[in-house]
């Protein structure tokens, strides 16, 4: 995990902090996009997501076309006040040499988001392919944020280095 | 994510407060922003307005996603629950209009999250076959899984009830005893190995995507746990190292063990193994009553004592009875695996308000048969005690009521009428034991 100064904005770290879950799109091999609602990770520069080999798909259409979006829409899933949107432009990677335990290192920040994955982990020998993950580690090119949530609205941009 | 029903998709869609618009941008990145969204029972959705620079072009394919959860503070979140819908788009004022034309999406309501990832299995294979990987486990979660361990209270139970009532003889005998025990543990575990291999190859594992602690099979094929060789050579190793604890018992001990060690190996391996595969015709329960009752303590008493005798044979069968059950109880979650692929067990054959019925007779048969022997003088006593877990029938008489339907919520049940067999036979053995000391 990077330890350089964060680049991603406050604003926009303070949603990824509090996101129990956002939205992943991917663009699949017709060329459409889908959308995975996960769980978002984040050190303040790139973003993780983990997916189990169970759910691989998207995992393939990365692979495939590693540009990828990320949003943060539902004040519900992603609890802070006051409550404003985000969307993440950027370029997604499939980390996979270790299925099986290269994922942990992810765990502590997983489990201050949902603390019964500890329960789950403990019950690995009876779901043992949910544990054969793989991390999404995307990074960030352009960030949308909508100070005051309504989408409608012109987004403040942020953007970072690659972007076409 | 599974595909949904246009209609189903769109009324469901209703539930939710906003949308998330998703569509590739001109630079080929995906762009999502959450928005505002009406449905029409025409399959259309409006959705705007929208931002002036993030908005797809007239007629591009785009998404809408609508995502629910249910924050938990202390354990995560619940609810999980999320519809995708595809479609063209048409811009209409500030905003789209959107012809749907596909939907998919997942609702833990409707399929829990455990049989949700169980249907990913195959998805998980390919992934892992293509990237290379193979899952895995410890050694000893591995043989835990495969040899499907915790159900040797099915074989403790009938060998140590045997040895007792040996002991009650002035004839327990520590070492053909242990021998004994390691032939019926080997037995059970190349059978519990046996069944996993005929179930994957009949496809009644496979077919099975409620699989639970209690039913279902191992899972260690389905999974790539354990190559099928691996499985083979285990499961013949078992059964060699019974046969050969058998062979050396009847040599020492008398050659009729032959005959009972003989019967429980050909009705161990028939149980699943074609061309017999008696559980498949609805003759798993005798079956498994006759080898993991009679067969067993009364192999044990003629290990120990070297004679035959009546009572072993008797003592034995409320245990029967009630191992009987346990298989019986634990194939409700397997019916519907079992039933497509000719797997005609019981369950599959009989309507719940049966299996129910059968339930509560059989189980009432057990506690009669222990009354009645006590009555006759055949058991001692003390055995009385094991009456007092009667009220468990009960329990799960009524779980089978209320959850019979619900694999998930019949767990509890499952584990009940597991612990009716192991805590009646445990008091049975107390009972023994205390009539050889009082």
């Amino acid at each position: 995990m990077n330890t350089t100064e964060p680049i991603l904005p406050s604003p926009v770290r303070a949603l990824l902090d509090a996101a129990l879950v956002g939205e992943l799109t991917v663009i699949d091999q017709t060329g459409r996009p889908v959308t995975y609602p996960l769980i978002p990770l984040s050190d303040g520069n790139l973003i993780y997501l983990t997916s189990s080999v169970l759910f691989s798909r998207k995992l393939r259409h990365i692979k495939a076309n590693p540009k990828v979006c990320f949003s943060l829409t539902d004040p519900v899933a992603v609890p802070v006040e006051p409550f404003s949107r985000a969307t993440i432009l950027g370029d997604a990677r499939v980390v996979e040499e270790d299925l099986h335990e290269g994922w942990e290192d992810l765990l502590p920040k997983w489990r201050a988001k949902e603390p019964a994955i500890d329960f789950f982990l403990k019950k690995r020998f009876g779901i043992p392919l949910f544990f054969e993950r793989s991390v999404i580690e995307i990074t960030p090119r352009r960030v949308l944020w909508w100070e005051d949530g309504r989408a409608s609205q012109p987004a403040r941009v942020f953007e970072f280095a690659g972007v076409s | 994510m599974a595909k949904l029903e246009l209609t189903d998709a769109l009324t469901r869609a209703q539930t939710y407060p906003h949308a998330v618009l998703a569509y590739v941008g001109p630079d080929g990145y995906p762009v999502n922003v959450a928005v505002d969204f009406t449905t029409s029972s025409d399959g259309l959705v409006e959705v705007g307005p929208l931002g002036h620079d993030y908005r797809p072009t007239a007629d591009q394919e785009v998404e809408l996603t609508f995502s629910h959860i249910r924050p938990q503070p202390g354990v995560g979140y619940d609810e999980r629950r999320y519809i995708n819908l595809w479609g063209r788009a048409t811009p209409v004022g500030a905003g789209l209009r959107i012809a749907v034309r596909t939907a998919a999406g997942w609702d833990e309501a409707d399929t829990p999250f455990f049989e949700y990832a169980e249907r990913g299995v195959p998805e998980g294979r390919t992934y892992l076959d293509d990237v290379g990987a193979r899952p895995r486990l410890s050694p000893w979660w591995t043989f835990f899984l495969a040899t499907r361990l915790p159900f040797l209270t099915a074989t403790l139970i009938p060998v140590g009830l045997g040895g007792v009532i040996a002991g009650r003889d002035n004839s327990f005998h520590a070492l053909w005893f242990v021998l004994a025990l390691l032939a019926a543990v080997a037995v059970h575990l190349g059978l519990n190995m046996a069944n996993d291999l005929f179930d994957d190859a009949s496809g009644a594992d496979a077919a099975n995507l409620t699989p639970t602690p209690f039913s279902g099979g191992s899972r260690v094929l389905q999974y790539g746990l354990v190559h099928r060789r691996s499985m083979v050579l285990g499961c013949a190793s078992f059964y060699a190292a019974a046969i050969a604890i058998g062979l050396y018992l009847a040599a020492e001990r008398g050659w009729a063990l032959l005959a009972i060690g003989a019967v429980g190996v050909g009705l161990s391996f028939a149980y699943s193994a074609p061309p017999l595969r008696l559980v498949h015709r609805g003759l798993g329960e005798p079956v498994t009553a006759l080898g993991f009752g009679p067969v067993m303590t009364v192999g044990t008493y003629f290990a120990c004592t070297g004679r035959w005798s009546w009572q072993p044979f008797l003592a034995s069968l409320p245990v029967a009875l009630l191992i009987a059950l346990v298989l019986y109880v634990n194939q409700v979650p397997d019916r519907a695996g079992d039933a497509a692929v000719g797997k005609c067990t019981l369950i599959v054959r009989w309507t719940p308000a049966h299996v129910r019925m059968g339930y509560a007779v059989t189980a009432g048969a057990a506690f009669v048969c222990i009354a009645a022997e006590v009555g006759a003088g055949v058991m001692p006593a003390w055995t009385l005690l094991a009456l007092g877990t009667a009220p468990l029938v009960w329990r799960v008489w009524r779980g089978l009521r209320d959850h019979y339907g619900d694999t998930y919520a019949l767990i509890p049940t499952m584990q009940t009428n597991i612990a009716l067999h192991l805590i009646t036979g445990l008091l049975l053995i107390v009972g023994y034991t205390i009539s050889i000391f009082a």
